[in-house]
């Protein structure tokens, strides 16, 4: 029970924030500057990062060059079929820059808001780690790592730092969006300080930890801008099969052209197809759409982690999220409420049960805990009893040693009443020590409390045990239901506490977890992560003490708390802003919404060609092999307007699923095989119906034009 | 065998899957060593002949080390095919004195034996010596379909070891193949068709007398061979009437057996299973189409049963199947319609399409046999398939393009649709947010490179090559027959040879130089850049862990992952074939029944 007592000073999220940085997904903001963005793209180099999209670069420069031929008068075809299909095909290009700088510039959009919060401002620089040594005012963007800062209330924190000296109530909101402040102090888990927070009240020396521009959120920021974006391991392995299905319909349109000549020749009529249409043929054929789209999702993958205000290192990490088996969650703030509440006084034998209440509240009066202000609460409630000024009492707190606080206050008579609270081992070793008996009925009411999952807290005066008071855990309202969605979705929840094994056992079973870790240290928490990774799995955690970041740098994906140490911070692949533990499960599903998209589109993409080939063949062999024209199903207006409309809807099919990929796919808690069965019937057949339907309306709109 | 097609397939397929089934239990027991652990001396004996060919038995090779093995062993049997194919002329066992083999044709055949391929531009009754069918021909059968099943053991391998470095020992894997499977049931179906009347023999051709002479005309040619032609370039003809005729000999069902067996398909007269002399009766018939599907039906069982989930194998063997009976729908549909031009002629067309046929087998036996032998990697043939109708002939020729997956070769069917499995895999594994993952073994990009370079080397080198012959002389010397049809024998001839079928649309002219090595490269490709790119793939996975299965594992058993596997190994061969198939089969088609 050593976390009984730690400060509570886990946020209660609130979402204002978050909606402040979502944005319109064609804010006109965004739109012109990726607009000009698009243009920028053009230049080669550009667009070799992206081989099937350069494919369509090389084609559209191809029959630019083929049409102005055309106009010199010795064209393949007249020039208006081929300088059409150019500018479509320069369109499709361009559509698709145009997704990848819209989603860049909502990144980078995102980011801005962050750094919005870390402008320059005025720090007091120590001369020495004491709160009354000389100060010099300088900008914070001339403090340097180890240097000393003062920072007191109503100061704005001048860069990330460690607290070395003082206790002092800080505003994180600018950081987490939360507005209730947090108690930051020298030592343990709760040292580190974030530039451009604002100390509320008291004062902290602090020691700077990073450079100015290298902050760890700085650093963060920059890569989450996308300057410094990795394609991630699933987007290159997915890039090398658009390769080779590039490489497929490269192969099968240009060997068309021999194979067609033969034809001209065998059937003795008809002329061959041109380069115009086989260029045509080939950029329908190749997947364009996830090609074009492919950097657009990865980067906003990125941006919607942002959304949730969650920062992560490396695309890599969020992708991981996705495939994660085993989630582990600390029980205090995640799964129960931060606090336990005091909800039954059980007195020892011979002791009336106001009288425990009292004693109890005597000893909690100081304590400024949630369990120790319930405590007084409760007494209040069931016996009228009221906080009384204690003068002369020495208040005896928390420590890791002890597992005991309570209060010594001088009687009249002279004693002292030397009131105990505390874990039951650590009473009874206390009371034993002093000579006294510990009833075997405390024992049981200890018990008892343990296995209705709540915590045993026993109290004691002096030598004599008072009895027990009940603390129970509140488990979050509807936290059951997210459990069972993560068990369809095959991730087993494992909860990790101090609590013993009882204890541990109830709340697993209220809440609805897999599985559950009771007594956890540190290393123990660290082994568990070692045997689940050894089973094969992938495993989560959320983190934000220092003795976490083992466990943090050994798990798959760790989501380190923003108000958690630095070190845990750096162990972990993903800081939360939010500080919001069950942050984790939104993590996940953002994780699997971005290999979602990308395997949605994919398919789609390839489910396309079937009624481009349906538009095309016919239409390019329409001279040699009159008979073909039974495949024209779509019965379009002509062989030109057929490979037009092909080459138009191919790239605003771009256009149109933008928001696709920006959005995602939508999550769904399914098991795998449903999951499947639903997106491959939407993409899959969707994607061989839609273009049947779209090909033939854009040929019809053509025709009503006068183009075909 | 006029029986309904349907009820001929059912019954076919219900005795291959009873057959096949304890064949697979057999298999996984001998080929990955159980048998030779359990039994002391069967060990013994095993690494006492791996040390005798300067192996040690308890190299665990790395998959390059494996390839190297495997690479090298294949290299020695083209050498050694194609020289006993120019020195037989000097070599015993030549009783009709049958001289040295053209280079070019020995080269081809040479490949085209060692790949498995069994292409054969030449044929056998006046080319091969006995010694040259027994020793190099009949003896490649066996090692071609070994090193297939050496390679497929090697994958499976890399499937179920866990951060493992190596994939087995080749020369053992070789060795286990050959011995305990390929050699005992080649042996026992030996005996089965000499039993049906497939002759086994070292005599000399034997001429017969005929019970009717027969008059037909000829050709003449002048002394040196060389065909006489007339002021006006047409041929001279001369009426011959004879009464005599040589029927070819030799030792065919010791060839026949594994020529079925190991999915090779090489005849060993010209005429291949539709020769009297190799497939008698209409039971040898049946019991050669069992024989092509067995084995890699057998190692679909073994497959499951070595991942440790026989569902896995039973999903891949459905997939197959679904296939296999759809594609054999549409040739039997196919080949039950008359040809128009033949029918516009007066020929009775009731019957259906009877050209190319052999009355003793009819329609369905053949369309039957035409759909096993291309689905198959086999080639072996008892009707041609040049005559069958175009939508007839697209079937076989789409069912080598799809990769030789249905079915398959011997081994080569199954890492085949493995590949095709792990391309389904990844697709599906990305649409249910996971990364995607095929019996615990993560798919990576590693994986996905190799898996393309396995799939994209056959469509490369098929249109590719035909692109090649009908924009070169050499090419379109070949092509006897006009239009579309002339340019389906081109698709045809290579699409059968860099999928290492070895059927042929026989209107194509293939012996001659150009076709000979051309073909011979595109076997050779086509056999051995996936096999390497495969054996990659098995190396990496072995490296990894082997992930646990959970409620958000994409399951790779049911039949969702059928439908879905289906529609990889479809698509793929939809969209990379349907240019070049709408200009050859499609087309005459359309031509032949479109008004």
């Amino acid at each position: 029970m050593n976390d009984m007592t730690k400060p509570s000073s886990l946020p209660q999220h609130t979402p204002t924030q978050r909606h402040a940085r979502r944005l319109p997904l064609f804010d006109p903001a965004l739109v012109k500057p990726a607009i000009v963005d698009s243009f920028r793209k053009l230049s080669p180099r550009a667009q070799l990062r992206n081989p099937v999209m350069f494919v369509v670069w090389i084609g559209s420069v191809l029959t630019t060059l083929l049409g102005v031929q055309a106009l010199t008068g010795q064209g393949e075809a007249p020039a208006g079929f081929i300088l059409g299909i150019a500018a479509w095909l320069w369109f499709t290009v361009l559509f698709a820059n145009f997704a990848e700088a819209l989603a860049e510039g909502r990144g980078k959009a995102q980011a801005a808001a962050l750094r919005g919060s870390r402008r320059n401002v005025v720090a007091k620089k120590l001369a020495e780690a004491r709160h009354d040594a000389e100060v010099e005012v300088i900008d914070s963007a001339r403090l340097k790592k180890g240097d000393l800062v003062l920072i007191e209330a109503g100061d704005t924190v001048p860069a990330d730092a460690e607290v070395l000296d003082g206790v002092a109530s800080v505003d994180e909101s600018a950081i987490t969006g939360e507005s209730a402040p947090v108690i930051r102090e020298s030592g343990g888990d709760f040292s580190a300080i974030t530039g451009g927070t604002r100390v509320l009240s008291d004062w902290l020396v602090a020691r700077v930890t990073a450079n100015p521009g290298e902050a760890f959120l700085d650093r963060m920021i920059a890569m989450v801008e996308g300057a410094k974006r990795k394609k991630t391991p699933n987007e290159i392995a997915l890039t090398i099969l658009l390769v080779a299905l590039t490489l497929i319909f490269l192969m099968a349109c240009a060997t068309l052209l021999p194979f067609s000549l033969y034809s001209v020749k065998a059937a003795g009529g008809g002329s061959p197809v041109s380069i115009t249409v086989l260029v045509a043929l080939l950029v329908c054929l190749i997947p364009t759409t996830i090609g074009g789209l492919l950097s657009a999702i990865g980067v906003a993958g990125m941006s919607r982690m942002m959304q949730a205000n969650v920062i992560a290192t490396s695309g890599r990490a969020v992708e991981a999220a996705g495939d994660v088996d085993v989630l582990l969650l600390d029980k205090t703030g995640t799964i129960t409420l931060g606090n336990r509440q005091a909800s039954a006084f059980l007195p020892a034998p011979g002791v009336m049960e106001q009288e425990l209440a009292d004693v109890a509240q005597l000893a909690s009066l100081s304590d400024e805990t949630p369990e120790g202000r319930s405590i007084v609460v409760l007494a209040k409630e069931r016996f009228g009893l009221r906080g009384r000024e204690l003068h002369d009492a020495h208040f005896i707190p928390f420590t890791a040693q002890t597992r005991m606080s309570g209060v010594n206050i001088p009687t009249p008579a002279g004693a002292v009443r030397e009131i105990r609270k505390g874990a039951a081992e650590a009473v009874k070793a206390h009371v034993e020590a002093l000579g006294g008996q510990w009833a075997a009925a405390v024992n049981d009411a200890v018990e008892q409390v343990s296995r209705r999952g709540g915590t045993p807290l026993v109290v004691a005066e002096g030598r004599r045990v008072m009895g027990v008071v009940e603390l129970k855990d509140i488990v979050k309202g509807g936290i059951k239901e997210r459990f069972a969605e993560l068990r369809a979705m095959g991730i087993k929840t494992v909860m990790i506490t101090g609590d013993n094994r009882l204890t541990a056992a109830a709340i697993a079973a209220e809440a609805g977890v897999d599985d559950f870790l009771a007594e956890a240290r540190p290393e123990d928490k660290l082994k568990l992560i070692r045997d689940t990774q050894a089973e094969g799995k992938l495993v989560a955690m959320t983190g934000d003490g220092t003795n976490d970041a083992p466990a943090l740098a050994q798990a798959d994906v760790a989501v380190a708390m923003n108000s958690g140490t630095q070190a845990a911070k750096e162990a972990g692949n993903m800081v939360d802003l939010d500080s919001n533990p069950t942050k984790l499960i939104e993590i996940v599903e953002t994780g699997k919404q971005m290999l979602m998209t990308r395997g949605a589109l994919t398919t789609f993409s390839v489910a396309n060609d079937v009624a481009k080939y349906f538009a095309i063949i016919p239409a390019a062999f329409a001279a040699t092999y009159p008979q073909l024209k039974v495949l024209d199903v779509m019965r379009l207006n002509s062989p030109d307007s057929a490979i037009l409309s092909a080459v138009i809807f191919n790239a605003l099919i771009i256009i149109v699923l933008i928001p696709l990929a920006l959005k995602g796919v939508k999550y769904r808690a399914l098991g795998a095989g449903a999951l499947l069965r639903r997106n491959l019937l939407l993409y899959g057949l969707g994607g061989l119906i839609v273009p049947f339907v779209g090909i033939k309306l854009i040929d019809v709109v053509l025709g009503v034009l006068g183009l075909a | 065998m006029n029986a309904s097609p349907f009820w001929q397939l059912g019954l076919y397929l219900a005795v291959l899957l009873a057959l096949a089934w304890p064949l697979g239990r057999y298999l996984a027991h001998v080929l990955d060593g159980r048998l030779s652990s359990r039994y002391a001396w069967l060990g013994r004996f095993e690494r006492g002949v791996c040390r005798l060919i300067g192996s040690d038995p308890n190299e665990d090779m790395p998959w390059w080390r494996y390839a190297t093995a495997i690479l090298l062993f294949n290299i020695a049997g083209v050498i050694a095919v194609y020289a006993v194919q120019r020195l037989q002329g000097g070599l015993p066992l030549n009783p009709s004195g049958m001289t040295a083999v053209e280079a070019g044709s020995a080269f081809n055949t040479a490949v085209s034996f060692v790949t498995n391929t069994n292409w054969q531009g030449y044929a056998g009754e006046t080319t091969m010596s006995y010694l040259t069918q027994m020793l190099v021909l009949t003896v490649q059968n066996f090692l071609s379909a070994a090193t297939a099943l050496a390679v497929v053991i090697a994958l499976i391998r890399g499937f179920v070891r866990r951060s493992a470095a190596g994939l087995g020992n080749a020369w053992l894997d070789l060795g286990r193949a050959t011995g305990y499977v390929l050699l005992p049931l080649s042996l026992l179906f030996a005996l089965f068709l000499v039993g049906q009347g497939v002759i086994q023999n070292f005599s000399a051709y034997r001429d017969v007398k005929l019970v009717e002479p027969i008059t037909y005309q000829q050709q003449k040619t002048d002394a040196r061979g060389q065909p006489l032609v007339d002021a006006a370039g047409k041929p001279v003809m001369e009426t011959v009437k004879t009464d005599k005729q040589t029927l070819a000999m030799g030792p065919v069902a010791s060839q026949e057996a594994i020529k079925m067996l190991g999915v090779n398909g090489g005849g060993f007269f010209n005429a291949n299973s539709a020769h009297p002399f190799e497939n008698p009766t209409p039971l040898s018939n049946f019991a050669q189409m069992l024989s092509i599907f067995l084995i890699p039906a057998a190692l679909c069982f073994m497959f499951g049963r070595l991942v440790g989930d026989l569902r896995q194998g039973v999903a891949l063997l459905a997939a197959m199947t679904l296939i296999f009976i759809a594609m054999f729908a549409v040739v039997q549909w196919s080949e039950m319609h008359a040809n128009p031009l033949l029918t516009q002629l007066g020929v009775d067309g009731s019957a259906g399409n009877m050209e190319g046929k052999e009355t003793r087998f009819g329609i369905v036996a053949s369309t039957l046999f035409a759909t096993i032998t291309t689905a198959a990697s086999c080639g072996a043939v008892n009707a041609m398939h040049d005559s069958l109708l175009p939508l007839g002939g697209l079937v076989p020729m789409w069912l080598m393009q799809l990769g030789e997956v249905v079915f398959g070769g011997v081994g080569s069917g199954l890492y085949g649709m493995l590949v095709f499995a792990m391309l389904a895999v990844f697709l599906a594994g990305l649409m249910i947010g996971r990364t995607p993952e095929y019996l615990g073994k993560k798919i990576e990009a590693y994986e996905m490179k190799m898996v393309s370079i396995a799939i994209l080397i056959t469509p490369l080198l098929v249109l590719g090559g035909t692109a090649v012959a009908v924009l070169s002389k050499a090419g379109l010397a070949g092509v006897f027959n006009p239009a579309a049809h002339g340019f389906s024998e081109v698709l045809y001839a290579f699409s059968s040879a860099a999928n290492n079928n070895g059927s042929a649309f026989a209107g194509l002219s293939v012996n001659t130089p150009f076709y000979n090595i051309l073909l011979g490269l595109a076997m050779w490709l086509g056999r051995f850049v996936p096999i390497v790119a495969v054996l990659a793939i098995a190396g990496n996975l072995a490296r990894k862990p082997r992930l646990a299965v959970s409620a958000g594992t994409m399951p790779t058993h049911g039949p969702l992952f059928v439908v879905l596997l289906v529609g990889a190994v479809i698509i793929v061969g939809a969209l990379t074939y349907i240019p070049a198939l709408a200009l050859g089969p499609v087309v005459e088609q359309l031509q032949l029944f479109g008004h």
